[in-house]
């Protein structure tokens, strides 16, 4: 008797981009709104992004029933954090809290891709890069999902990131204005539009910084 | 299909007792179609259950009301989709026995289904439908879809199976905002049509249902206009030398 095979996946990837590129006082994340399944789109206006603290903001690729559960899971852990110490999560502290959640499921993962961006708490932008279980370290820019192998190098040669090997340690963060982030962002998912077929139809941009939270959308082509 | 199935443990599983989960879906629905219209939600679906390439039950309801404000509607597993109509049932009872002047809407029916069918996931037990979830509450229409491993969306038109191919790119030309009853209709029914002509598995007798802030109402069973009488298939060999 041969074993039996599964005959469904308990996986799917709904696809799509994210990024995020930390300033020296602002802090941009970008995802597009494309959400698909094998070679059919569901929907053109899925939000990847989710604000979990005030100065933090997740922006999640990949299976997107995962993504969801984990964006509630980290929605509740923070309302108890601010239950138990009376303030918001720093983003820091948050990027800790996503890491151990992720490594909990080490032996079925979240498929889940995300880049944690936002201010720590020197009001500094700060970007954390992860993979599906946990794995996660500070960076200045990092793009993940289905057209990250278009945008990070890209996002490489127009950001010059000095090697994290160098000491002493030089920042990270870019000495780009937060408009010329934005416009960044908006050329890097122009770009990965026309290469990845999982990326398009709308862009959402969340710029966070020392004045609060601004969202902005900018349109892709749908095809 | 037989008895034996019961005994067989999951291979992604550790050892367990006999298992007697979902491997495979037996009698299935095939497509639901909906769509946002001026006054609510209008979905549309076939009545055919069919057991593999059989076509078994011809009477099928796939379009139930779910408390005062929602409309589900399910193609795949037909038994899954009673247990599921079970699990809203207690879910709407505990709602109403709060006595509270509150209902359930259809943001939280969809909320809680999308639970109910990522959890049975996690457990390596789904429940093998694609869902649709419809309805208005306070004048705001809601229309969504979650599938068998829990991925879900909402947006102005929705489609299971087959539909995301043949009907959603119609619906994709041809929906627009404020669309009255009766183009809701036509739409729906071009819809299906197509997938009529096109889809194995659809047969042409169908329910279409509307929700609207006044409730629930879901069409007797009808049929299609069909048309077939295309030249190249009244003489197909026409131009084939040698065939017949």
């Amino acid at each position: 008797m041969t074993k039996q095979q599964a005959n469904w996946s308990p996986y799917d990837n709904n696809g799509g981009s994210c990024v995020a590129i930390a300033g020296a006082d602002y802090c941009v994340v970008a995802a597009d709104t494309r959400m698909s399944t094998g070679y059919s789109i569901l929907t053109r206006d899925y939000s990847k992004i989710c604000k979990l603290a005030d100065k933090c903001v997740m922006a999640s690729s990949g299976f997107q029933a995962d993504v969801k559960a984990l964006q509630k899971l980290l929605a509740a852990r923070h309302l108890i954090y601010q239950q138990q110490h009376n303030k918001q999560m720093s983003c820091p502290a948050m990027g800790q809290l996503l890491s151990n959640t992720l490594y909990y499921k080490r032996f079925f993962p979240y498929y889940s891709f995300n880049v944690l961006g936002g201010l720590d708490s020197e009001g500094k932008g700060c970007v954390f890069t992860y993979d599906a279980v946990g794995s996660y370290e500070r960076v200045g820019y990092s793009s993940q999902g289905s057209g990250s192998t278009l945008i990070m190098p890209f996002l490489d040669n127009q950001l010059k990131s000095p090697s994290p090997l160098l000491l002493p340690a030089l920042d990270a963060v870019t000495p780009l204005s937060e408009s010329e982030a934005v416009d960044l962002v908006k050329t890097v998912f122009a770009s990965a539009t026309e290469r990845d077929i999982y990326t398009g139809d709308k862009l959402e941009i969340v710029v966070l910084n020392a004045e609060g939270i601004r969202r902005e959308y900018i349109e892709l082509r749908k095809d | 299909m037989d008895s034996n199935q019961a005994g067989k443990q999951h291979s992604l599983m550790g050892s367990e007792a006999a298992s007697e989960r979902t491997l495979y879906p037996y009698v299935t629905g095939s497509s639901v179609v909906a769509l946002k219209f001026k006054d609510g939600i209008l979905m549309a679906a076939d009545m055919g259950g069919s057991y593999g390439s059989t076509l078994r039950y011809k009477s099928v309801e796939r379009l139930k009301p779910a408390g005062k404000h929602s409309l589900l509607g399910a193609s795949g597993e037909i038994s899954d989709f009673q247990e599921i109509l079970r699990y809203l049932d207690e879910l709407i009872l505990y709602d109403n026995m709060w006595d509270d002047g509150n209902s359930l809407g259809p943001k939280e029916v969809h909320n809680y289904l999308t639970r109910v069918m990522y959890n049975r996931r996690n457990k390596f037990d789904p429940l093998w439908n694609s869902l649709v979830l419809g309805g208005v509450k306070n004048g705001q229409k809601y229309l969504g879809m979650v599938s068998m491993i829990g991925v879900n969306f909402e947006d102005n038109h929705v489609t299971t199976g087959f539909g995301n191919h043949l009907a959603r790119p119609i619906l994709r030309d041809e929906w627009h905002e404020n669309l009255s009853y009766e183009d809701g209709v036509k739409l729906l029914e071009k819809c299906m049509r197509v997938l009529l002509y096109r889809d194995r598995s659809a047969i042409n007798k169908l329910q279409i249902a509307k929700i609207t802030e006044e409730g629930v109402t879901i069409s007797p069973p009808y049929a299609l206009k069909t048309f077939w009488g295309f030249s190249a298939f009244e003489n197909p060999t026409v131009g084939a030398e040698g065939s017949w």
